[in-house]
């Protein structure tokens, strides 16, 4: 009973946002799908400035990002969020695995505990949300606890959710796996380094806090 | 190398609050153990599981590998979904299973709907 009130008050505070048109807009996936690239990308294309540092070593995002104010339009359609950069969700963090990518043992371990921290303040801000777009590693196993712990979670919450299978410019990347695995949620593929399909992207967006 | 499972069966966690059944499961991934775990866990457990994992990783324990399977993926008929739910509502989830195995054992749960593989770490690269 409490859980249903929770989620209906949830809910009109969310709905009370969605009219105003300024919803928090949460990227959310596991380490190194993209979200930061794709952030970047957004911030690029709408206010022409990046977001955060990328990299090729996982948890490059450790901290929670906010960019405030991100104004995109589309078909005479506008909408104005503010953009919620997450760190990436894992069920493991193994300093080693740093010192592998080349990180000295001290560098490593201080990147291993700030790592921890991130996937906390992420899972802690799910809250947060009015609206979530989960970026997969189109190239990976899409089934994944992780992947499937996210998205229960922000179903549990009635969040709107929009999958996007990034790196679609590899060619291991499968889309169709993506959606295979979430039948119930649009999937659209995209690659946030390269802006491919961005406009269907935005497209879907739209579509979900319209 | 060996592999040692756990068996839990859900009635030894049913009675237990959300945050004691995920320190429960814990305690025996962190003695290295496999967990198969019947049933599932709630969704917003299996959230605090993954935080709580977090807040225990530290230079010997590195974190969980972890899946669950069961029928959830399956397309049920309304009613027997409906019929579903309502059990597991009221009996808790108990369908399917869940693993959860310590990472520096595991080194990687690969799912589909209908099958679970376990890859194992090597043990001269455990530390």
């Amino acid at each position: 009973m409490y859980q249903l009130m929770k989620q209906f008050i949830s809910k009109v505070f969310r709905d009370l946002f969605r009219r105003k048109k300024h919803i928090k807009l949460g990227l959310y996936g596991p380490p190194n799908a993209g979200k930061t690239t794709l952030a970047n990308r957004i911030c690029k294309d709408w206010l022409g400035e990046e977001m955060g540092a990328v990299s090729n070593i996982a948890h490059e995002t450790r901290e929670i990002q906010i960019k405030e104010e991100v104004h995109i339009k589309s078909n005479g359609r506008e909408l104005t969020f503010n953009l919620v950069d997450t760190p990436g969700i894992a069920t493991k963090i193994d300093y080693e695995d740093f010192m592998k990518a080349g990180l000295d043992e001290k560098e490593a371990k201080q990147r291993a505990k700030e790592a921890t921290k991130g996937v906390i303040d992420s899972i802690k801000w799910l809250d947060e949300m009015d609206t979530v777009v989960v970026v997969l590693d189109g190239t990976k196993d899409p089934y994944s606890q992780v992947n499937i712990t996210i998205i229960g979670n922000l179903q549990a919450r009635n969040i709107p959710v929009l999958i996007v299978a990034n790196k679609v410019d590899l060619k291991k990347a499968s889309v169709k796996k993506v959606q295979s695995a979430f039948p119930q949620y649009e999937v659209i593929g995209i690659s946030a380094k390269y802006g491919k399909n961005i406009d269907e992207f935005y497209e879907g967006l739209f579509a979900l806090v319209g | 190398m060996s592999l040692s499972l756990q068996f839990v069966p859900y009635n030894e966690i049913e009675s237990l609050g959300s945050a004691r059944r995920v320190h429960k499961l814990l305690d025996i991934v962190k003695q290295d153990k496999v967990v198969v775990l019947q049933g599932r866990l709630k969704k917003e457990e299996e959230k605090d599981l993954i935080e709580i994992t977090m807040e225990n990783i530290d230079n010997k324990f590195k974190g969980v590998e972890l899946a669950v399977i069961d029928e959830e993926g399956k397309d049920l008929e309304f009613l027997d979904k409906l019929k579903s739910d309502f059990f597991n509502l009221l009996l808790g989830d108990r369908s399917g299973f869940t693993i959860i195995g310590p990472s520096t054992v595991v080194k990687e749960i690969r799912r589909n709907p209908n099958k679970i593989e376990l890859l194992t770490e090597s043990k001269r690269k455990r530390k």
